[in-house]
């Protein structure tokens, strides 16, 4: 394997560079879910033109630090007819699903925790983890609520893993690489090189490019109903679930629930960011190019995407249920199947 | 199959339509007023805390008579001609009632108003005041009269002792009449 750490070309290959390894995203998903919170927070009181949080510190920008320590706080209750096993195990396997993801995201070109090969088909194998942990969690509630709202969730990933699987099995037939590493470095040179126009390449890829914008949205779309979030929060929808699968959890169990939501919504952008936006690679050709300004960039980006979904979570209401499996079989399906075949075409051309 | 495309074109562009209306207003003025800190200020005619002003109060019982949840207790004793003190209204006008008792309990009121506009002297009124709550209710119970309990009973005495010599005196100048009429 290439030197794609940092940590190992400094330390060597130990147990404590190992253990720093590991630790180093969870440190960045700690930091990053707290400043999710927070602009969660404010960009929706700021819609809705309030004021947000102002009186935890300075503009309330300790708001999300109060609100984990009063969900350290609460009491964790168990429902008495759950199943304990499952009922107790379900957070920890969602925010496993979640964290396992980040081995393989490279925030840099001299850091990627884990630099394997098939890197795209791990993370996708990794994310259909949290739905397990969202069918434990839900059924082992002994909830009505809880059991609906994790139905709901795994036909909706379902639904909307294959629209997203198309979206990046385009941009692999385009690279030939699963490694989200080479995918990053292959990008480089300026934003006209990422794969959301078309990627590296002649005036002959002009006409591809329609084809990986819509890939790009069909991407961005499915990993909105991937993460659970608003408009496809069905399985979460207050209105009709209460809470959906984690109606029954509270305290430290509800935290690692939220906390692995965040920790999602970031993994599906780290995503979007590699394959389509350029990963670590500077939108200036060489302008800022490097291994610390490509940590920059990549949060940067990642951060963006984030941004995105919260603005359109505060835009946008939550689909029915027949609308939702509409847009996912009959409206992306066919999409990302056409933008596939034209892309395939493209790269056979080429 | 146009229809198709005229649908998902529809429902993509009005998307970044509805995302366009929440931007502009992230950008608006909050209208959130930050209670303690900033306040509103309210309108003259605001009906909020009572406030009787006890040289216009001739103790008439209006208002607590209108008082539609009886907040108001009003208790008034004559002025004794003999009372060494004398008071005057606001208008120079003498005083002709002691208020002995005049309590309200803000715990009851709805400020519906009705005192306000029974009163014939304008003796009380609603304020701007709202900042009013307290932990115990009984401390709710406003206590406007400025005389002190013994100071009450002592007028309540005075009036007794001047109403026990009037009719001394009007029962002798009778029986000095009758005594006349029958001479």
């Amino acid at each position: 394997m290439e030197s794609t750490n940092f940590l190992w070309d400094l330390f060597g290959r130990n147990v404590w560079t190992v253990l720093a390894v590991i630790s180093l995203p969870l440190l960045f998903v700690l930091v990053y879910a707290l400043i999710a919170i927070l602009a969660e927070l404010k960009i929706s009181a700021w819609i809705q033109e309030r004021l947000g949080p102002m009186r935890t510190g300075p503009w309330g920008i300790l708001q999300p630090v109060a609100e984990v320590i009063k969900l350290l706080q609460k009491e964790d209750i168990t429902p008495d007819q759950s199943s304990k096993l499952l009922y107790n195990l379900a957070p920890f396997i969602i925010f496993t699903g979640a964290y396992a993801a980040f081995a393989v995201i490279p925030f840099s070109s001299a850091f990627v925790p884990a630099g394997i090969d098939v890197g795209l088909f791990y993370v996708f194998a990794i994310g259909s983890i949290s739905a397990m942990g969202i069918v434990m969690g839900g059924w082992a509630s002994n909830n009505k609520y809880s059991l609906m709202g994790a139905m709901r969730s795994i036909s909706q990933l379902i639904s909307y893993e294959i629209p997203a699987a198309m979206a990046i099995l385009s941009v692999v037939v385009l690279t030939s690489s699963m490694n989200m590493q080479e995918i990053s470095s292959m990008q480089s040179g300026g934003f006209w090189n990422w794969f959301i126009f078309g990627g590296p390449g002649g005036w002959s890829k002009l006409w591809v490019i329609p084809f990986t914008i819509g890939l790009t949205i069909i991407y961005f779309i499915a990993s909105l109903a991937e993460t659970n979030r608003v408009p496809f929060d069905i399985p979460e929808g207050e209105s009709e679930l209460v809470a959906g699968f984690h109606t029954e959890y509270s305290g430290m169990k509800f935290a690692m629930f939220f906390f692995a939501e965040y920790a999602n919504m970031f993994v599906v952008s780290a995503i979007l960011t590699t394959i389509f936006l350029g990963g670590w690679n500077s939108p200036f050709g060489d302008f800022l190019q490097g291994p610390w300004w490509g940590v920059f960039w990549f949060i940067l980006k990642s951060f963006f995407i984030v941004l995105l979904q919260i603005w359109i979570r505060w835009t946008l209401p939550r689909f029915r249920v027949d609308q939702l499996m509409h847009v996912g079989w009959k409206v992306l399906l066919p999409l990302s199947f056409v933008c596939f075949v034209a892309i395939s075409l493209f790269a056979m051309l080429n | 199959m146009f229809e198709y495309f005229k649908n998902i074109w529809s429902g993509f562009t009005t998307a970044l339509h509805g995302m366009a209306i929440t931007s502009s207003h992230i950008f608006a003025k909050s209208v959130t007023i930050q209670y303690p800190d900033e306040k509103l200020t309210l309108p003259s005619n605001a009906r909020n805390r009572l406030q009787l002003e006890m040289s216009r109060c001739n103790a008439c019982n209006s208002c607590a008579v209108a008082c539609p949840v009886n907040c108001i207790t009003v208790e008034g004793t004559r002025v004794s001609p003999d009372d060494p003190q004398q008071d005057v209204h606001w208008d120079g006008k003498p005083r002709k009632m002691w208020v002995t008792r005049y309590e309200i309990d803000f715990a009851k009121c709805c400020f519906c108003g009705l005192c306000q506009s029974a009163c014939p002297t304008d003796a009380i009124k609603h304020t701007v005041e709202y900042e009013y709550s307290e932990y115990d209710r009984n401390k709710l119970l406003y206590k406007f009269q400025t005389l002190s309990p013994a100071e009450a009973e002592e007028k309540k005495r005075l009036l007794a002792e001047f109403r026990a010599k009037e009719k001394e005196k009007e029962c002798s100048s009778t029986a000095g009449k009758a005594h006349e009429a029958k001479e």
